[in-house]
């Protein structure tokens, strides 16, 4: 991105024609209107409708800071829903982004087979989590699932999905299955890309294995890190298809895009009330969505 | 750091990645071997699993477990859940959304990535951010608005038979390339930073215009990065669930990952039929992600392995 910096004032004297400043306006012009029209405009429309009450049909009130105080003290699925949502961040964050990066750093080593482990680990991300959420019903259902069935729980089976205190962590192990390999091909890619040399200096600088990984390799892998840890962040924010698709995200399986899903669509349109709780995510996302940015514009500027 | 881009295939782990250590046992590496056996099989146990299912009657599995030896295998299932969801009509309506969406999105995004990154504009860099940054809000954000704007806005006839912008496919697509769009201006306008710039000024040497220099001489050295892009995206778009979900009431018009609703009977579930509907739903991203591997990989890892 080197618009400013290099050169620019040299070029600056090659002017477009007029054919080019058309197409530059249409080309440009049409992704643009379309990202306002889809993206930030309603991103903005969402937080002025959250200080509003509205069935989406009749007039729309003025409510101030009414459907903030409701959502925080008198909406019963909210807290539960953030506490999923932060759990579920912690359970891809803790847990299933490490382990992609362990077989990531495992399949990196140049194992014989390498092709084939990749291959199948990487295969659940590309099933819709939907499918996900169907194939967990099948293997955790209480008349016939495989796990009971394993367990020798038959007769009385454990109702992994029904449970409210359970289903929350199938659903997690679930995502994870898919969150795993994705994460697994960013970090091979960042891994191959880091010089050889780097880890043979080590190595003779005397480090072992564990030194030349969390001390050479890892801080080298910064913009791939940045990117994993959004895309965790994200992936943790807008989880939303596979607990839909188990019981559409109800009796212990609250999240925050699911209550939005309910206020917009279900019986009584709550519009106003359903934005409040999509800004609340949105403020939550921002934070990392900055924090990547301020990354991404620190690398541009070194580029 | 090293602008280091796989374009087409991924880098094999070059000829000797690391010089491993010499006093290495053998051993380290058997437990390796066994590990990301075990962990590739536990992986691939739930779809195979489900296949396995949708194999077999549903008195087999009723009467035996899921976990038992089969008295029957046939492809019945197959043949039922292809019928009774009518998959084939869902099928054909998720390649209404996803092809002019995917086509649309790199069509658009590969031109923002062309002026951000090699006509250096004023203001490139904003526009990046403007892009990149709106494909990382959650969609439940943008979801509401987008629900009443559709509402809204009338179409004609010919376009739309619920007359509206809402329940029709106009929606879904249009919804998919703006919330796509950002992802692939960032991964290509990554990609294109990496090629040669003598080539534009050789091009601009030669008089070509803003037109020519993208579309002659940008967009074909993109091409793998964008037959990457191509297969992630139609991946995403084709396993979307809740665009359709919200902007779709006609269920006659719902894409394929919605149809697997119309296989759960009201009082009675048959999983093994769910099963068979699961998998034919999932074949087509496998079959992508088998045939294009290198692609779909390349694709993702694209926007990351940059310094």
């Amino acid at each position: 991105m080197a618009l400013t910096s290099r050169r620019a004032g040299r070029r600056r004297l090659r002017r477009f024609t007029r054919r080019d400043l058309v197409v530059l306006g249409v080309l440009l012009g049409i992704p643009v209107l379309l990202d306002l029209v889809i993206v930030w405009g309603p991103t903005l429309a969402s937080i002025g409708l959250s200080f509003t009450s509205w069935d989406g049909l009749g007039d729309i009130h003025w409510v101030g800071t009414d459907n903030y105080k409701n959502l925080f003290t008198n909406y019963p699925p909210f807290w539960p829903a953030v506490r999923h949502n932060v759990l579920w961040l912690l359970f891809l964050g803790l847990i299933a982004t490490p382990f992609g990066l362990l077989l990531a750093v495992l399949i990196d080593r140049g194992v014989r087979f390498s092709r084939f482990y990749q291959s199948t680990i990487y295969l659940p991300v590309v099933l819709s989590l939907a499918v996900v959420g169907f194939i967990a019903q099948l293997i955790l259902g209480t008349d016939q699932g495989v796990v009971n069935t394993i367990l020798g729980h038959r007769e009385n089976p454990i109702d992994w999905l029904g449970d409210a205190d359970l289903n929350i962590w199938m659903m997690m192990i679930a995502a994870s299955w898919r969150h795993t390999g994705y994460v697994m091909i960013l970090y091979l890619a960042g891994l191959k890309s880091v010089d050889p040399a780097l880890k043979e200096a080590a190595a003779i600088d005397g480090a072992n294995a564990r030194q030349t990984f969390f001390r050479v390799v890892f801080p080298t892998l910064r913009p791939v890190n940045v990117i994993v840890g959004v895309i965790t962040v994200i992936e943790a924010l807008r989880a939303f298809d596979i607990v839909y698709a188990v019981n559409k995200g109800r009796n212990g399986l609250e999240l925050l895009s699911v209550l939005i899903t309910d206020n917009i669509i279900g019986e009584a349109s709550r519009i106003g009330f359903g934005s409040a709780i999509a800004v609340v995510l949105l403020i939550v996302s921002l934070g990392f969505i900055v924090t990547f940015l301020v990354q991404e514009l620190r690398g541009a500027r070194d580029r | 750091m090293s602008a280091d881009i796989s374009t087409g295939a991924p880098p094999r782990p070059a000829a000797a990645p690391v010089t491993v250590p010499k006093s290495r046992p053998r051993k380290g590496r058997w437990g390796v071997h066994i590990f990301l056996t075990a962990v590739s099989l536990a992986f691939l146990a739930p779809l195979l699993l489900a296949v396995y299912a949708s194999l077999r009657p549903y008195e087999d599995t009723a009467q035996h477990g899921y976990f038992s030896w089969p008295h029957h295998l046939s492809f019945d299932y197959y043949r039922r859940a292809y019928t009774e969801s009518g998959m084939g009509k869902y099928f054909a309506n998720t390649l209404l959304i996803a092809v002019p969406a995917v086509l649309v999105t790199l069509f658009l995004a590969s031109f923002v990535a062309f002026a951000v990154s090699r006509l250096k504009l004023r203001g490139g860099l904003v526009l990046l951010i403007f892009f990149t940054a709106g494909n990382l809000l959650p969609q439940q954000v943008i979801v509401t608005p987008l629900y009443v704007l559709f509402n809204k806005i009338p179409l004609p006839w010919w376009m739309s038979d619920s007359l509206m912008m809402y329940d029709s496919y106009w929606a879904v697509i249009l919804v998919n390339i703006g919330f796509q769009l950002g992802f692939c201006v960032f991964v290509l306008a990554s990609f294109m930073r990496t090629l040669p710039q003598e080539i534009m000024e050789a091009a601009i040497v030669d008089g070509a215009g803003v037109w020519t220099r993208f579309w002659h001489v940008t967009l074909p050295l993109c091409r793998p990065a964008l037959a990457a892009l191509g297969t992630l995206e139609f991946t995403w778009i084709y396993n979307d669930f809740l665009w359709a979900l919200i902007f779709i009431s006609n269920p006659d018009k719902l894409p394929i990952t919605s149809s697997l609703n119309n296989l759960r009977g009201q009082f009675f579930t048959d999983y093994n039929l769910l099963a068979a509907g699961s998998i034919l739903v999932a074949l087509p991203t496998i079959l992508v992600f088998l045939l294009l591997q290198r692609h779909f990989i390349a694709g993702l890892t694209l926007g990351s392995t940059k310094g």
